[in-house]
């Protein structure tokens, strides 16, 4: 019954949707308040229903209903609740389930903070979400729908894949899907402006906070992912350039971009058509990430949600949402293009530059990612595209971000003298050049021109950072003062900047010092990398909550100081049967000293020898902290008050014109 | 990546492989080339592709094909066989789909140089952007009647904001 109450309320939501957009569209043309305050409520409740789906399905699984398809083939009377609670999301139905809960939570959030925008940009903003619902729930009801059932209902259910069953996973998806989903905001205030032919400073103050959100949680789901990967992957790797995640780091290189546009935008209005079209795009890439891991098309290690059928409904959908934004946009953009009123020595001058390279290397992932595809569309017989090439690529085309971050902190708008800059930043350049030389060497690693290259930048983007804050501190006569005075905008921005520079650190020494070893060894036996030894204390059998593990034991020590007893685990989830390595590692900000327990060589000996892979990765932590920074970054500038107050006054300013 | 699924659906080839290779497992066996060589050996592991995986690299994979294939590597950096010599004889039985780093060549040529010259031709579409503003006609002489009434409208503007607009 409860399942019956789910499927109910997704139709009940579509219908909805459909209201969503119908009535404020009409509203919209015939200048009708009350049809445009419609939009609201329809969001509104929309959001509701799908949240009493979702509580329905949540329901299912809570209870065990092996009668529901989707229930009976995702999770197992074994698996512990927690898991049973994320495995909604375990897979493709009840993903894409989560999917447009979260677009309409987007869209109700809009409802309920824009209640001062003006009405009909409201109205246009919520219908454009709700036109991007109706699409999505007619896919689920379609193609995919969580709730069917079937029978005869089975004894047991076939378990979750185990992969799914980790900390990590239980949070990464939602925080994806909300940076995924988030960009739609964007889009459909862009369509917004290019509907109603307006696009200020105003618009641009309301899309900024949004985008910023999306972006800070599509960071953290990216970062979680790295880090989940890294942990339960067990080949100590932390990102591969595989399609999957290629298809989320496409939105997030657009959607930085769109940020550093989009703040051109309101402080010096320029660049508005390009900002409308990096919106497009951000929220194009979202769309096709969803096609590509939910259709099957590109081999990935993600997919385990694959079906051609679907594929064809959202490429479907994706051609007719670009079709209509790319015709809305060939049509009203022009009206937005202006020239240019800056120097390219320039703040506004470095972010284009910082957009044309942050483009540039999403337009390189794509073309990375779909290559094979249309090699084999074109007879040119099967390629393979893999973290070589993306590496060869992509630095050359991001290392310019990092000097251009730093640049343009110093830079003011409009037009910059370079003397009085160079000024500005010969400090921080010249400590970012000496600290890059130093570091390794002071690490005790062998000197590469990579890495003291890759140092001078991260050094060189904190120290910039850091003289943000400095600058603004010093030109108080009150220090603390001038401290408290400081922005959250910009206290945002320069985290952000810092958790790069941070980034850059910690990739370029796990890229350029890891120490990856497979050895052999029986209990007692010990292994040296990289100056620590490994002793391997044996395997013993326990028994988790649905799997039997293969624990073991291995004791880590330096100069014969112990530092850490790592228990790497191989588990063989009962229901299923597969396999997951559980990897085990000991890490400080300086390095992690990794173990994975590969095979039993000697499989009839319970204390045989067993195979074992051993990492040494420095820095590796940073990577992780890097991302998280630049995402509390975003946080604090999205909360910053004056997106509030600069929207009350704004819509004041609004109802007084409406009034003379 | 479904390290469980691979294994159980190739089964009956592991267990061949098991007895062709003799556990233990090739890689162990790599500890014993010389520095230079295990540094060659994992470069090259790490850009191979394990042709019955999903999507990971014979270094990554635990598959008996990828298990096969490391053996392969290392026999032949123990034979003196250069890298190049190495990545030909694979392609030449198992084609470009086992090179992680596609070669450069004419059906490649797109995918390595078409970024770069996506690169410069948006920067010199954005340099053209920003040069335009010189090339747009300066306001030499000061159309008088024109600025007063630029001057009375935003006087105007000002006269009609309401008062808490000012703070």
């Amino acid at each position: 019954m409860i399942p019956e109450l789910g499927h109910f309320a997704l139709v009940a939501a579509l219908l909805v949707a459909l209201l969503q957009v119908a009535l404020p569209a009409l509203g919209v043309w015939r200048r009708d308040r009350r049809l445009m305050a419609v939009a609201s409520s329809a969001a509104q409740t929309q959001f509701l229903l799908i949240l009493f789906a979702y509580l329905c399905l949540t329901w299912a699984f809570v209870t065990r209903d092996w009668s529901v398809a989707y229930v009976a083939a995702n999770s197992h009377s074994e698996l512990p609740l927690a898991y049973r609670v994320s495995a909604v999301w375990g897979a493709h139905e009840g993903s894409m389930l989560l999917w447009v809960l979260m677009l309409s939570g987007w869209a109700a959030a809009v409802s309920v903070f824009n209640r001062r925008l003006p009405p009909d940009l409201a109205a246009t903003t919520l219908a454009v979400l709700g036109a991007v619902g109706v699409g999505f729930l007619l896919f689920i009801l379609l193609t995919s729908n969580p709730f069917e059932r079937s029978f005869p209902v089975p004894a047991d259910g076939r378990d979750l894949n185990p992969l799914l069953q980790d900390p990590g996973l239980v949070i990464h998806p939602p925080m994806l899907y909300m940076g995924y989903v988030g960009f739609s905001v964007a889009f459909a205030f862009a369509l917004a402006a290019l509907i109603s032919g307006r696009l200020d400073a105003a618009w641009a103050r309301w899309t900024r906070p949004w985008t910023t959100t999306a972006w800070l949680f599509l960071t953290c789901g990216i970062t979680l992912g790295s880090w989940w990967a890294y942990n339960e992957l067990g080949w100590g790797g932390w990102w591969f350039w595989d399609p999957v995640e290629n298809a989320s780091f496409m939105p997030w290189l657009v959607g930085t971009a769109l940020i550093h546009s989009l703040a051109v935008t309101e402080k010096r209005g320029q660049l508005k058509a390009w900002t409308v079209l990096l919106a497009i795009l951000a929220f194009a890439l979202s769309l096709l990430g969803t096609f590509l891991v939910r259709s099957g098309v590109l081999v990935s290690v993600h997919a385990f949600a694959t079906d051609p059928a679907r594929g064809v409904f959202i490429l479907t959908f994706l051609a007719i949402v670009l079709g209509i934004a790319f015709t809305l946009y060939a049509w009203r953009a022009p009206r937005f293009v202006s020239v240019a009123d800056f120097a390219l020595f320039s703040r506004e001058g470095l972010l284009l530059l910082n957009n044309v390279f942050l483009v540039v290397a999403a337009f390189a992932v794509l073309l990375g990612t779909l290559y094979p595809l249309l090699a084999e569309a074109l007879n040119l017989g099967k390629v393979s595209v893999g973290p070589p090439y993306f590496n060869a690529v992509f630095l050359p085309l991001t290392a310019p971000l990092a000097v251009l971050v730093g640049l343009a902190a110093a830079v003011g708008w409009k037009r910059a003298k370079p003397a009085e800059v160079w000024k500005r930043v010969r400090v921080p350049a010249a400590l970012a050049v000496v600290a890059g030389l130093a570091l390794p060497w002071a690490l005790g690693h062998r000197t590469l021109l990579a890495a003291i290259a890759g140092g001078m930048l991260a050094i060189w983007v904190l120290l910039t950072a850091a003289q943000e804050i400095g600058r603004r501190v010093l030109a108080k006569r009150d220090r603390v003062q001038g401290l408290l005075q400081v922005p959250r905008a910009v206290w945002g921005m320069t985290l952000a900047h810092a958790g790069l520079g941070i980034w850059v650190l910690g990739v370029s020494f796990v890229s350029l010092y890891s120490v990856e070893k497979d050895v052999r060894l029986g209990p007692g036996q010990a292994a040296e990398l990289s100056g620590y030894a490994f002793r391997f204390d044996g395997v013993e059998g326990r028994a988790g909550p649905n799997y039997d593990a293969d624990h073991g034991r291995v004791e880590v020590s330096h100069g014969g100081r112990v530092l850490a007893e790592l228990e790497p685990e191989k588990r063989r989830y009962r229901a299923s049967g597969q396999v997951m390595t559980e990897s085990a590692v000991d890490h400080n900000a300086l390095r992690d000293l990794y173990v994975a327990l590969g095979e039993p060589i000697d499989k009839a000996r319970a204390d045989g020898d067993w195979a074992l892979r051993l990492y040494y990765k420095p820095m590796m932590r940073l990577v992780w902290w890097g991302g998280f920074i630049m995402a509390l970054g975003g946080l604090i500038a999205a909360s910053d008050r004056r997106y509030r107050l600069a929207q009350a006054r704004e819509t004041a300013a609004v109802r007084a014109e409406a009034l003379a | 990546m479904k390290r469980g699924t691979l294994k159980s659906r190739f089964a009956p080839l592991a267990l061949l492989a098991g007895l062709l290779l003799a556990l233990p497992g090739a890689p162990l066996r790599a500890a014993e080339l010389d520095a230079e060589q295990q540094a060659r050996y994992q470069t090259l592991i790490n850009e191979l592709r394990c042709l019955v995986c999903q999507n990971q690299t014979i270094a990554d994979s635990n598959a008996p094909l990828a298990a096969d294939l490391r053996q392969q590597v290392e026999t032949q950096i123990r034979a003196g066989r250069s890298d190049a010599e190495i990545k030909r004889y694979l392609t030449d039985r198992y084609g470009d789909f086992v090179l992680y780093r596609p070669p450069f060549k004419a059906k490649t040529w797109l995918l390595w140089g078409g970024p770069f010259v996506v690169l410069l031709i948006a920067l010199a579409v954005a340099l053209r952007f920003v040069r335009a503003r010189r090339a747009a006609p300066a306001a030499t002489a000061v159309d008088a009647a024109a600025l007063r009434q630029v001057l009375a409208d935003e006087a105007g503007d000002d006269a009609r904001r309401p008062p808490e607009n000012r703070s």
